[in-house]
């Protein structure tokens, strides 16, 4: 039986007037904050009224994506990564600050708005099984978004779904149009999901975890796509991911989050080869390095990532620093260039900023 | 050279699937030594979480063991020590598991009761194999593991939902020291852990097994992982042993050729290359797997034997061992020989 797949067509919008000009970040944070409260019981909430609690999943972000660049998120379970990308594209809402698409503010669009927009950027998720339907074929699944935004093409469907299915690297396309998720192997339906992400010619590319189900040599072949993507289609990618180790091969800038705020952000070598924050070096040092013949020798923080429901005052990281000092307990680190590097910023009182002398390991002639 | 363990000899497990027999470990002999870090290693669907469940006799329906001995030599502790595990029935097999063989899995939170506090959990466990351990004594004990652990002894009153994950992990590390168990399955057993949290738990591994002098058989994609906690590797794939050796070896002088394409699609933090090697294809489909060696049709360095006959594993090195026909320099010449 076919079904035949309903589709709810987006009508075009005219945007311009929303746009900020001369806008060089394809995606801007501005002090975002995404606060979800804490499920109460009704006598909770009633008596509780005035100090509900929040889990502070998202506290303070602020960065922007430059057109082109792969940015890169990472951290640890809890840290917020993955709200971040939702609130990139506006799947969730902020609770306070602002997120512009290409200078334009999101959470101004009306929905009809919004869905116009929704064209430029996609996604795709870590579970390629659970992101396809599994009653639709491949052709189908990669047609749905074009349907949606571009109902015009529509009789060029199989042609564009084909066109697609050659860059990700699936030939001949032909077979794969008819055949349903379950028929083909998981890297291959990872690819399905980039060419269905591909359809609608986007210029963001929220990529949350894509690689993290694939086996070793699967993700070898999904990164070398995605970076040859890149460059065929313009891409910009938000790219989340917890494995250091792979980030390293594709992003060029990378944001280390922790607790709901950034720690560090800087071009992918400054942090990779002179990580400032405390808790970046402990991140980039417990990665299993494959050699049999490396030790490791940087001592690891205590304990684990805390609850983001209180999370501790000043700097959230610490009670787990290594060289914490009092200031640390008392203000809140803001993100800041350290000296010498614009771009490579961190949010720790003893490596940029006022406090630096208070350091144990500054060293005066340096500085 | 230590003393062997656990023999593995000749497993072969299938499943009997609608679509047909699927062999998911093929005639694998393993030697497991008493005192050593076993890594397994392979890809998804490569047979090394049955192997490792096999060991325990924990294959369920519609698997089965259908060849194969797994002699287990422990202390002489206890009766079975010595025996063909094959040999025993159900009843005896649940006094070795837990008592000789502990396993840990990946998700502790499927493992653990979430009704039951961790203390119970180690009592239980305690005196179901040691009926005679008083409740004090069982709780001393309990105490002293959690402690050991690195755990606070008041958090021993919790349930499993209050412990963060390391912890969770650790508890099940203790419920497997708890009964001084022989060997230690761990299957994926830091996958569901952070990074951080994952190195710390290593760490305490890597104390104990020196420690209590444990056994641990790692089963895991990690090739990080193995490398930093491993005294041996086995490499599976699809089914079958793939390489076998000292750390050292396998790493530095790999010679089976999914080995060595494994080991550099691995993405390594330290190095300065911004390319990862590409392994083409994927794994068989083990109902219908390619005839002589699995590997063939992704090989690199493919010949025409390869697709002809099944390579054995044989030793190329001290205690370095691999089953590919680019080593087997002598039986090609016989064959021409005798042809």
């Amino acid at each position: 039986m076919k079904i035949r797949w309903k589709v709810k067509r987006s009508r075009p919008v005219d945007m311009s007037e929303k746009r900020k000009n001369g806008a060089d970040n394809l995606v801007e944070f501005h002090e975002v904050k995404k606060w979800f409260p804490l499920q109460q019981g009704l006598l909770d909430s009633i008596f509780s009224r005035g100090n509900e609690e929040n889990v502070r999943a998202v506290d303070g972000v602020s960065f922007n994506i430059r057109r082109g660049e792969v940015f890169g998120l990472a951290g640890e379970s809890g840290s917020g990564k993955s709200t971040i990308g939702r609130l990139a594209l506006r799947l969730l809402e902020t609770t306070e600050g602002t997120v512009c698409f290409d200078g334009i503010d999101l959470s101004t669009l009306k929905h009809e708005e919004l869905r116009h927009l929704r064209r430029r950027m996609q996604v795709i998720f870590q579970d390629p099984m659970a992101a396809l339907s599994p009653r639709m074929t491949i052709g189908e699944a990669i047609a749905h978004p074009l349907m949606i935004h571009y109902p015009e093409e529509k009789k060029n469907k199989r042609q564009r779904v084909e066109e697609v299915l050659e860059h990700v690297g699936l030939t001949p396309p032909s077979t794969f149009y008819d055949k349903y998720p379950h028929q083909i192997s998981g890297g291959q339906r990872q690819r399905i999901v980039v060419a269905r992400a591909l359809i609608t010619r986007p210029e963001l590319i929220l990529a949350d975890e894509p690689i993290a189900m694939a086996d070793v040599s699967v993700r070898a072949l999904l990164l070398d796509l995605m970076k040859r993507l890149k460059d065929e289609f313009n891409l910009t990618y938000l790219f989340i991911t917890h494995d250091l180790a792979t980030a390293k091969y594709i992003c060029d800038r990378i944001a280390i989050l922790y607790l709901g705020k950034l720690a560090e952000l800087g071009p992918l070598e400054a942090v990779y080869r002179n990580p400032q924050h405390p808790y970046t070096r402990a991140l980039l040092a417990a990665v299993p390095v494959p050699d049999p013949d490396f030790r490791r020798t940087e001592p690891l923080p205590r304990g684990e990532i805390p609850s983001p429901i209180n999370p501790p005052p000043g700097c959230a990281f610490h009670p787990r620093c290594p060289i914490a000092q009092e200031i640390c307990k008392q203000e809140l680190p803001r993100m800041l260039p350290i000296s010498g590097q614009p771009d490579h910023l961190v949010a720790c009182h003893l490596r940029s900023g006022d406090y630096q002398q208070l350091d144990p390991e500054h060293q005066p002639e340096q500085a | 050279m230590r003393e062997t363990l656990y023999s593995i000899r000749n497993l072969t497990v299938d499943y009997h699937t609608r679509l047909g027999n699927l062999r998911a470990v093929d005639n694998v002999s393993l030697d497991i030594q008493r005192g050593e870090i076993l890594g397994l290693v392979g890809e998804s669907g490569c047979g090394k979480s049955t192997l490792g469940k096999a060991l325990l006799r924990m294959i369920q329906d519609p698997g089965e063991i259908s060849n194969g001995e797994l002699w287990f030599n422990g202390l002489g502790r206890n009766w079975y020590d010595g025996s063909n595990l094959m040999d025993l029935s159900d009843a005896q097999m649940r006094e070795v598991r837990g008592k000789s063989i502990s396993m840990i899995f990946q998700d502790p939170m499927t493992s653990l009761n979430p009704v039951q506090k961790i203390v119970d959990h180690l009592t239980e466990t305690i005196q179901t194999h040691e009926p005679t351990v008083s409740n004090k004594a069982a709780r001393a004990r309990a105490n002293e593991l959690v402690v050991r652990l690195g755990i606070r002894d008041e958090r021993i009153n919790d349930y499993p939902h209050q412990l963060s994950g390391g912890m969770r992990q650790r508890v099940m590390i203790a419920l497997a020291l708890s009964l001084n168990s022989d060997l230690i399955i761990a299957d994926e057993a830091t996958t569901s852990l952070d990074v951080i949290v994952e190195a710390q738990f290593l760490d305490i591994l890597r104390n104990l097994c020196v420690e209590f002098d444990l056994t641990i058989l790692l089963i895991t994609h990690n090739i990080g992982i193995v490398a930093q906690m491993a005294n041996r590797v086995a490499v599976m794939y699809a089914g079958r042993l793939a390489e076998l050796g000292e750390v050292h070896d396998v790493f530095k002088r790999t010679l089976h050729p999914y080995a060595d394409g494994l080991l550099k699609a691995v993405p390594n933090i330290l190095m300065d290359e911004d390319e990862l090697y590409k392994m083409e294809g994927s794994p068989p489909n083990l109902i219908a797997p390619p005839p002589g060696c699995r590997f063939h049709p992704r090989c690199p360095r493919v010949m025409e034997i390869c697709s002809q006959r099944v390579p054995p594993l044989v030793e190329q090195g001290e205690q370095h061992y691999t089953a590919c026909w680019l080593y087997e320099d002598s039986l090609e010449s016989e064959e021409v020989a005798a042809s």
